[in-house]
């Protein structure tokens, strides 16, 4: 394993994280200048996107989730959530809202040290998670401005019926394109969406083969810690650009590479010592310790070789891509698919399917208070993993932003017992 | 300002109160069983708050069932196991309940989309009980009728065949059309019984007119109505005595239900609830729905809900203000206030109530809030809350 890369807390300085930085940062300052050039901007949520859609009319997107992440990143979220709470918002509901409505409440400071600037369109995209709806009401509130509702059915039955993108995609035509013309003055070209959505094809062939190198050993990235970071483009501003295909094409050739040199992922500390456990996690990372989290993980030599959080913006290795050819009806598709819109039974397959074919030592959830549309049935899920898998589970509880839900001790402790179990199993301790 | 309420012997209304609240408080649904004995080959389904259009299920020969939790009636045991400490109770004592066979009568069960939990509820349902019946009803968001009630309608043929092909009568126009028609019946004496509160709160207490209501979710529409003619009949010849209490609206509990002892803690704490949103579902649609001539009922029962129902927290509030609806509730029966009773970590209430309060705020109307589980026992705190609050409203009255 090449030793030569010099230990940082970013997972990897490749030229593909420099890349991502340049965009990343390049989006903040368009965003930044985007009311001086008459530019509109769409709030909406990650899972269920509509990007291509939203630059296909000339607008730019600003997703809360993200930036509520990026607070918790950053050590702020502690003290937006208090502030959020102090006018009245419950400690029993979902941190990301109320960090956001203590960001906005604070001057609405984007991670660049710039002001994020107000939406012109609400895009609420209602997919899989209820809170969705409440936290895009709320901004409503402050900010005054247009909503329009994208209402994408839950897969109960784990099928997507044709009933089913029919309401999407009459919902997308009717009402979503016309509002989203509305605000930018401009009319939808839909070969300009057919183009962008054969960008965000090339870019998924490639994020795909990022995620199936894991079957090697030792697995060549970490598919959650580091996973988080390779998502960031296709889950944001960037599915259906040429940069975003650009990013993939360069992260898919490093991983190439690393395989090729039997390397293991770059971790908080450096690259990863021996791979002595390979993991399945479902559930949110913590982002308020996510470093101190990761090297819980990775100081014991283990390696997360899949995970569901980072299907959440979309799935894409059971077979969809994105399709030119029927532009809305994917689109719909890619709503209707996304890992917290899968009935739970299909998330137990997913998941079974993962430590299967990922072959993983053990799978641990990470149950988040503030993720009802996670965190509700992981119980169940993690019982009925071990009976079909025979790999045991681990189970630790924590919150996404909110610092005061991230019991260092507790977590560290809970995991060196997991890893040692398996460890026993390995050794023959445990039937 | 304590309230003593007539006499029980001199009640006319103790003997519908005692059935209903044995009816209410027997989380063996006994009355099912009964029921399924009388109407062999019959399907009784289930149905978590808040809402499901019950005449679908009538139509087809059904009983629908709401299933609100076991509240503080058992212990729950198993279904801690299966949910976080930062999660409602209604899954866990629903699961309990489910897990102790108590629910085995019931040939399905049919989960609203209210809530994330409530989603994954019926998520592990199917998981738990692979040989019954679990329908997600996704109610739409969208409100065109084209559009959200064109889906809507489809979701509801859809469950009809389900239920059919399990044995239950085809759905026929006629049956619906008769159905729609019994459920607006019921609907008529209810809306009779919100009025009797709203002027004489002190005839007809909340906890009561909530048992009684509550009751009517275990039995069809046809027989609530006469036991709702019943009690309403009793309730003109009960002796009453005025009392000059806080007249409040509560808000927020419409899927976890607040143990009756709690409503009965607000009343003794000296607030006459004139409104609320308890167990919605009866409630949701507002009005009667109609059924034009040569009209689908289906179609109608779909549109209903696009265009009749009730803002709650769950239900995507579009053009409408958001708060207008429960300012509306105040203003209509005259209340001093409105007392926000949510489940503790109930995402929709919870969520909601923000909005809410700077809606009220705006319009000058006093507010307080406290949160409940179903199985708390214990309520002192909540009444001196109550009590202040009524106090206050009182002392302040026509100052504001």
């Amino acid at each position: 394993m090449s030793t030569s890369r010099t230990p940082t807390l970013d997972p990897a300085k490749d030229r593909s994280q420099v890349r991502q930085k340049r965009m990343i940062a390049e989006h903040f300052e368009r965003l930044a200048r985007a009311k001086e050039e008459g530019r509109a901007v769409v709030y909406t949520f990650v899972p269920g996107n509509l990007t291509e859609l939203i630059g296909a009319v000339g607008t730019l997107p600003v997703l809360p989730e993200i930036n509520a992440l990026q607070s918790g990143m950053r050590g702020r979220s502690g003290a937006y959530i208090t502030e959020a709470e102090k006018s009245g918002h419950s400690e029993d509901v979902c941190t990301y809202v109320k960090c956001d409505i203590g960001m906005l409440r604070s001057g609405n400071i984007g991670p660049t040290g710039t002001k994020i600037p107000e939406p012109d369109l609400l895009l609420l995209s209602y997919t899989g998670c209820f809170t969705f709806m409440k936290w895009f009401e709320l901004l409503r509130e402050q900010y005054k401005c247009p909503v329009v509702m994208l209402h994408v059915p839950y897969q109960a039955d784990g099928v997507i019926t044709p009933e089913m993108r029919q309401y999407v995609v009459r919902q997308l035509r009717d009402k979503v394109v016309p509002a989203l013309e509305k605000v930018s003055g401009r009319r939808l070209d839909l070969d300009e969406l057919s183009q962008r959505l054969a960008l965000s094809a090339r870019a998924e062939d490639d994020l795909v083969a990022v995620w199936e190198s894991a079957r090697h050993r030792p697995s060549p990235i970490d598919g959650y810690f580091g996973g988080v970071y390779y998502i960031g483009p296709i889950f944001s501003a960037f599915r259906g650009t040429e940069d975003a295909v650009a990013y993939y094409r360069e992260l898919r050739e490093e991983i190439e590479a690393r395989v090729a040199a039997g390397e293991g992922p770059l971790c908080p500390d450096g690259p990863l010592g021996p791979e002595r456990y390979r993991l399945v996690v479902e559930g949110p990372p913590n982002w308020t310790s996510f470093n101190d989290f990761w090297r819980m993980f990775s100081r014991e030599g283990a390696v997360v070789v899949a995970s569901t959080y980072t299907r959440v913006g979309g799935l894409y290795d059971t077979g969809f891509r994105h399709d030119p050819a029927h532009p809305l009806e994917s689109l719909a598709d890619y709503c209707l698919g996304c890992y917290t819109n899968l009935s739970l039974p299909k998330r137990v397959e997913l998941l079974e399917r993962y430590i299967r074919d990922y072959q993983a030592d053990g799978f641990m959830i990470n149950s988040v208070k503030s993720c009802n549309s996670f965190s509700a049935g992981q119980l169940l899920m993690l019982r009925e993993l071990e009976k079909r898998t025979g790999v045991p589970g681990g189970f630790i509880e924590s919150d996404l932003v909110d610092p005061r839900y991230f019991g260092k001790a507790n977590i560290e402790n809970r995991i060196q017992s997991y890893l040692q179990m398996l460890e026993a199993r390995r050794q023959g301790g445990y039937a | 300002m304590l309230d003593p309420g007539p006499a029980p012997a001199a009640d006319p209304c103790a003997a519908i109160l005692e059935r209903a609240l044995n009816l209410v408080e027997d989380h063996t649904f006994a009355a099912v069983r009964v029921w399924k004995r009388e109407h062999p080959g019959s399907l009784a389904i289930g149905h978590m708050p808040i809402y499901t259009p019950r005449p679908l299920l009538e139509a087809m020969g059904c009983l629908p069932v709401g299933v609100f939790g076991a509240g503080p009636q058992i212990d729950i045991i198993r279904g801690d196991s299966y949910f976080q400490s930062y999660m409602c109770h209604i899954p866990r004592s629903t699961l309990e309940l489910a897990l102790a066979g108590h629910l085995d009568d019931l040939d399905g069960m049919i989960f609203p989309s209210i809530c994330d939990v409530i989603r994954n509820l019926g998520g592990m349902w199917q998981m738990l009980f692979p040989d019954r019946y679990a329908a997600y009803l996704d109610l739409p968001q969208d409100f065109s009728p084209a559009i959200g009630g064109h889906f809507y309608a489809l979701q509801l043929r859809a469950i009809a065949r389900d239920l059919e092909a399990r044995g239950a009568r085809p759905l026929a126009d006629a049956a619906l059309e008769r159905a729609i028609a019994d459920e607006n019946e019921r609907r008529r004496r209810l809306e009779t019984l919100d009025d009797m509160r709203r002027c004489e709160p002190w005839r007809v207490r909340a906890s009561e007119a909530y048992t009684v209501v509550r009751a009517g979710t275990l039995m069809t529409a046809h027989e609530h109505t006469a036991l709702l003619d019943e009690f309403l009949a009793a309730l003109g010849r009960r002796p009453v005595r005025a009392f000059d209490n806080a007249r409040v609206v509560v808000s927020g509990a419409f899927c976890e239900q607040p143990p009756l002892a709690l409503i009965q803690t607000l009343e003794r704490a000296g607030c006459d609830i004139l409104d609320d949103d308890f167990q919605l579902g009866l409630r949701m649609i507002e009005g009667p729905i109609t059924v034009a001539p040569g009209r689908d009922p289906l179609e109608a029962l779909a549109c209903a809900y696009l265009e009749q129902g009730a803002a709650t927290a769950s239900r995507y509030i579009d053009e409408e203000v958001k708060g207008r609806a429960l300012i509306g509730k105040v203003r209509a029966c005259g209340a001093d206030g409105v007392i926000f009773t949510a489940a503790s970590f109930c995402d929709p209430a919870l969520l909601d109530q923000p909005m809410l309060e700077t809606a009220l705020d705006a319009a000058g109307i006093p507010h307080t809030s406290v949160k409940f589980a179903e199985n708390a026992g214990q309520f002192q705190t909540i009444r001196e809350q109550a009590g202040a609050f009524s106090d206050a409203v009182k002392l302040w009255e026509g100052q504001t």
